[in-house]
């Protein structure tokens, strides 16, 4: 009995007390915050400076929807989730989106019920090798000591190539990206796979990193997005439609440099209907005119996002491949804003 | 007669002890090289030292303290000292804000700092008994302005929930006087109970709507590092201890069925790992709680490290009740106090002030376990090691951060459990 | 505090169920069951409609599912085609194995540094109070996370063995190789016949004990002492060594070899294993070296005293003396320190050892989202390991205690 007053002690005490209600928009406008999940820490995505101001690729995407909706990039809380606790913390209303580069799949649409907004970037489980392993490709990787970060979709992946190939290895689960960092360094395991965007930051950090060399392979798709809870379709709406912003933004030539002279109006009329001189496209979303307009103004637009946070001028140096524009001959694509 | 004489009258000089049993010599072949095992001992620890030192010794000695990242902390060795071991404690330098106060606003630091140093007041009267027992009185608020000093907001949040305790006391009081003992105790909660739910809140509104005193509201997912830690482990074995006395005294009961719910939620409590607990907390709580509730993750944490802290706490009390003499039992039975008054004036003051030095360590093992919520994704010292090393500056360091953390830890336990010992002397004279 | 009440005659009426002690006990007991009831019921309606609400259910089923996941340390055979409950079952022995491997050399390293913490040895004792302090005040977490890395880092890659003038060599003649993967040991294998030696050996294992048992009758009888130490060696190797070599060597060695990525052959004892084995013994050993050096203080110094009398060498004083009567003061601790070790090598996540909380409660729960049900089912495993624990270390306990006649 004494316990239940202690409980109610706490609640009552205010401190974080929250009733969630139908509409995630409401809640978030009424808190004053969006609260946006991310990884504990993951080179180039998301990670605390040394003020514990939360940068990265994900965060990006946090900090657009939150300017989208709120009016202010920095309204984020941004909380850190493991690859176990992500997906409860979403689906009991912690948070209000994820965006913990999380692989798009089947059964984490339909079966954890969770709606995936749209894909930021193609990713693909890649193999990391030493260079005087002498190895060319993952197919002589027969008896080999693999490290693997858990709790993701790696392992399985890694099972089925490997049975798929009639190899043998022999895996090393490790639980955070650091560990596993510092595991292969130290010769304790030959091939390190993860997400091939994983292995390229975490490659670019070495000492020396030309003694290293990523595989050819690409043994999975992984399509990474931030996501939300299935059921609540204006704010899936919201956060589907801020990230293909973002992309249209940098199809269309609309960049953080640009945005205040165009936002004036243009001869081009996506343009106009984009920054909301034309039309009312935010109106449909149960948004202000300008939604769109402060969500490339928190960090520009896609391109420009990706390049401030693991582009080439980064030392993570990720070359855009498949997360080119269309144009440009990658997947990043935007449906038309009309 | 010859003035010869046979015998010495003067004593000769004492002569200086054999070299073996003075000054160094004698200390070493008494206390090193007493036997043959014993100098083959000495030899082992000789060495495990010397292997010790010659690897630790330089790491430390070459330590840079200076940089930015990683990288430049290569380069200022690869300048300086060349191909050597070397420490680059620069990132503690640069994050040691961070590992200390996780995110917490810069310009609010001084109200960890003021609630840290507070704590030891209110903890005082507990470590001192020759203090004046008024000051249990700030003991009492102590948790409350806890509250209010880290998080922030209203003043009138924590002031309505304490009220809610004097709600129930008064209730108690009245019913008390009229009803007798059983009406009281169930009054008194029920009061509390009535205040908490319907009333506390809409009180705490009004009031902060009309007199607005406050601070700058600070949320929980801005807590971290030792600070979070430090809240847990404290405000854990706080909230155990009554809840521990109640399984302690239930589990003495000779209520069966109140018996047999103590000491099944005793046994399960210590029979699960405390990370299970903590998955509890954040993966299964919402799932217990009606439909839409939506606790924060530090509250929650808090509730199952108080339940995981509460059946040890039971174990420790139990102790000290059992280590108590019959005739106390007996000579309260004889004075006509009922059982509460037994208890209260008689049985706990005596069975609790045995049990402090338990206390202690319980508490010291809670603190360590603390670090275990990284596994649940939040950023206490080690779960913030994870966090510095994913940025690109620090990518890689390993050690320095570890060295760190777990020096933090063995200070703190260190000195608690000196301070245990050190109570358990002072109780041993008092009891024999 | 029962208070005899001659008011035997007076109707029942319902004040009395309050105010009368006999009637009071069970007021509260029912008061407080219908509250548990209630509590009980308002949990499991939340979690009803909270699944409802989430479009979940409660079964088990996906236990007999395919599991798609490998293991690296498995005792029983297991492939990723199996299920997601022999994956379970997998974990648990790898809980069961680093828990009972752990209890034993905490237990062997805990005595010697109680003992050596008294000893009057100034460099040991200060040593091992440095060790004892170092471990008992930092977390578990640290020390496990910190052993494994020094094991990655100081031990030679399988690469280091390679070549003609290689870096690093395998010891004891080729047969043990240390790298950071993990010890690498020559494994036995079983040839026809072996059976027999095995049955030998275990037959002479039941010859020591029944030799002992009559060596100390008679000891008893006519106080003789036979070199009994010799004898029950030769009783040890001796037959079995005999039938091995009668029948032709059935039991060969199979060493470790270098082929392609990694050692194989032999008995691989992984680094995951060995550090977190390693860090739960030193860590728990800390708090036994505790209890021990408690024990032996509490036993009066008279005793001591008494066995320097008798003329006994300090070593025996210690193991025949001083050691079997702290052991009912050391036994009660230990059964919950033998508990703590249990329960914290739920910490194998942190060095990649697939425990039951890395299988059941980490990729099982990830691959299939069915919290609730793993984490209650991985509870429940856990609390019956310790009460298992706890039952058989309190008859062990209940069976040393002194008689009190």
């Amino acid at each position: 009995m004494k316990k239940s007053v202690f409980i109610g002690a706490l609640t009552a005490a205010g401190l974080a007390a929250g009733f969630a209600s139908a509409g995630t928009l409401e809640d978030v406008q009424a808190a004053g915050s969006l609260k946006c999940g991310v990884t504990t820490g993951l080179v180039g995505f998301a990670a605390p400076d040394a003020n514990g101001e939360w940068e990265g690729f994900d965060v990006s995407v946090c900090r657009a929807v939150a300017a989208a909706v709120l009016g202010d990039g920095t309204a984020v809380e941004f909380v850190p989730t493991t690859g176990q606790t992500r997906f409860t913390a979403l689906a009991s209303g912690e948070i209000d989106l994820l965006a913990r580069n999380t692989t798009w799949t089947f059964s984490r649409d339909v079966d954890l019920k969770f709606t995936f907004v749209g894909v930021n970037y193609y990713d693909g489980q890649g193999f990391m090798v030493r260079k005087d392993l002498g190895v060319s490709s993952a197919t002589e990787l027969d008896g080999a000591t693999v490290c693997i970060q858990t709790g993701t979709t790696t392992e399985l992946n890694l099972a089925d190539y490997f049975k798929s190939n009639n190899m043998s290895y022999e895996p090393v689960p490790i639980e955070t990206n650091a560990e596993a960092q510092q595991q292969y360094l130290a010769g304790a395991c030959d091939v390190y796979t993860t997400d091939a965007s994983g292995l390229a930051a975490t490659r670019a950090t070495f000492e020396d990193a030309d003694a290293h060399v990523l595989l050819p392979e690409i043994i999975s798709k992984e399509p990474l997005g931030p996501l939300v809870r299935h059921g609540d379709d204006q704010w899936a709406d919201i956060a589907r439609w801020t990230l293909n912003a973002l992309i249209t933004a940098e199809e269309i030539g609309v960049t953080s440099a640009n945005l205040e002279e165009m936002a004036k109006g243009t001869n081009n009329p996506e343009i106009n209907r984009l920054l909301g001189t034309e039309g009312d496209l935010g109106g449909m979303l149960g948004l202000d005119a300008e939604w769109a307009k402060r969500a490339i103004a928190v960090g520009g637009n896609y391109g420009e996002i990706y390049a401030a946070n693991i582009g080439e001028g980064t030392p993570i140096a990720l070359a855009r491949g498949l997360n080119a524009q269309w144009t440009q001959g990658g997947l990043i694509y935007s449906p038309p804003f009309r | 007669m010859s003035d010869k004489s046979f015998v010495r009258t003067e004593m000769l000089g004492e002569q200086a002890p054999p070299l073996t049993e003075v000054g160094i010599v004698k200390w070493m072949r008494a206390n090193l090289f007493s036997s043959v095992s014993n100098s083959i001992l000495t030899l082992i620890g000789i060495y495990a030292i010397y292997y010790l030192a010659s690897h630790l010794v330089p790491w430390f000695w070459y330590s840079i303290w200076n940089a930015g990242s990683l990288s430049e902390c290569r380069e200022i060795r690869e300048a300086a000292y060349g191909d050597v071991p070397s420490a680059c404690f620069a990132v503690i330098t640069e994050r040691w804000n961070q590992l200390l106060f996780g995110f917490y606003p810069q310009h609010l630091y001084w109200r960890p700092v003021l609630a840290f140093v507070l704590l030891f007041v209110a903890l005082a009267p507990v470590l001192f008994n020759n203090l004046p027992r008024k000051m249990f009185i700030f003991s009492a608020i102590y948790p409350f302005l806890l509250v209010w000093l880290i998080w922030g907001g209203t003043i009138w949040g924590p002031m309505a929930v304490a009220a809610g305790f004097v709600v129930g006391w008064y209730a108690a009081k009245i019913l008390g006087d009229r009803f007798g003992a059983i009406a009281a105790v169930g009054g008194g909660i029920l009061a509390a109970i009535i205040w908490w739910m319907f009333l506390a809140g809409p009180i705490a509104g009004g009031l902060s709507s009309v007199l607005p005193i406050g601070i700058e509201a600070v949320t929980s997912k801005d807590l971290g590092g030792f600070m979070l830690s430090v809240i847990i482990g404290v405000t854990g074995i706080a909230l155990s201890l009554p809840i521990g006395i109640l399984l302690a005294l239930g589990r003495q009961s000779n209520l069966f069925f109140i018996k047999s719910i103590c000491v099944g939620f005793i046994e399960f409590i210590r029979g699960v790992p405390l990370i299970t607990l903590l998955f509890t907390a954040s993966l299964l709580l919402n799932y217990f709680l009606p439909p839409g509730t939506n606790f924060d993750i530090v509250l929650r944490v808090i509730i199952m490290v108080t339940l995981f802290a509460a059946a040890y706490m039971a174990e420790v009390i139990r102790g000290g009740l059992a280590a108590l003499p019959r005739g106390q039992y007996e000579a309260a039975d004889a004075l006509g106090l009922d059982y509460w008054k037994a208890q209260q004036l008689i049985i706990m003051p005596q069975a609790l002030k045995i049990s402090i030095p338990g206390i202690v360590n319980t508490f010291i093992g809670l603190f360590k376990d603390t670090v275990l919520v990284v596994f649940i994704g939040l950023l206490d010292p080690l779960g913030l090691t994870g966090a510095i090393r994913a940025t690109t500056e620090w990518n890689g360091i390993y050690w320095e951060l570890f060295v760190f953390v777990g020096f933090l830890f063995f200070i703190c336990c260190f000195s608690m459990s000196r301070y245990s010992m050190y109570l358990e002397q002072k109780l041993r004279t008092d009891h024999r | 505090m029962s208070v005899i009440s001659d008011e035997t005659g007076k109707p029942f009426n319902l004040s009395m169920l309050v105010y009368d002690t006999r009637y009071r006990s069970i007021t509260i007991q029912t008061f407080a069951f219908i509250l548990f009831m209630a509590v009980l019921a308002w949990l499991v309606m939340n979690t009803y409609f909270n699944l409802q609400a989430l479009g979940k259910d409660f079964n088990f089923g996906f236990l007999g599912a395919r599991a798609g996941y490998d293991i690296n340390q498995r005792l029983i055979e297991y492939t990723n085609d199996s299920s997601h409950l022999r994956a379970t079952f997998v974990g648990l022995l790898n809980t069961l194995l680093v828990a009972f491997l752990g209890c034993i050399l905490a237990t062997i390293i805990g005595v010697i540094a109680g003992v050596l913490r008294l000893s009057n040895n100034w460099l040991v004792a200060k040593l091992m109070t440095v060790y004892v302090e170092g471990f008992r005040n930092v977390p578990l977490l640290l020390w496990i996370a910190a052993i494994f890395a020094v094991f990655t880092e100081a031990m030679p890659q399988p690469r280091a063995f390679r070549g003609d003038n290689p870096a690093a060599n395998m010891l004891l003649g080729d047969s043990v190789a240390i790298t950071n993967r993990g010890t690498y040991i020559p494994a036995p294998t079983w040839g026809d016949g072996s059976m027999f030696v095995v049955i030998v050996f275990l037959l002479s294992m039941v010859g020591i004990w029944v030799f002992g048992r009559w060596a100390k009758k008679r000891q008893d009888a006519t106080g003789e002492i036979l070199p009994t130490f010799w004898i029950k060696l030769g009783i040890f190797f001796l037959p079995a060594l005999l039938v091995f070599f009668i029948l032709g060597r059935p039991i060969g060695l199979d060493y470790p070899e270098l082929k392609g990525f990694n050692f194989s052959g032999g008995i691989h004892m992984r680094n995951s294993l060995l550090a977190l084995w390693l860090a739960l013994s030193l860590y728990t050993g800390a708090f036994i070296a505790e209890n021990v050096r408690g024990g032996i203080l509490a036993i009066s110094k008279g005793q001591t005293e008494a066995a320097n009398a008798l003329g006994l060498r300090s070593g025996r004083t210690m193991s025949l003396v001083i050691l079997p009567q702290a052991l009912r003061v050391i036994i009660p601790p230990l059964i919950s320190q033998y508990l703590n070790l249990t329960k914290n090598s739920s910490l194998a996540i942190a060095v990649g050892y697939m425990d039951l909380r890395a299988t059941l409660g980490g990729i099982t729960l990830n691959q299939t989202g069915r919290e609730l049900e793993a984490m209650l089912l991985m509870m429940v495993i856990y609390l019956v390991l310790s009460l298992l624990i706890s039952g058989a270390m309190n008859i062990y306990n209940s069976s040393v205690k002194l008689k009190e006649r």
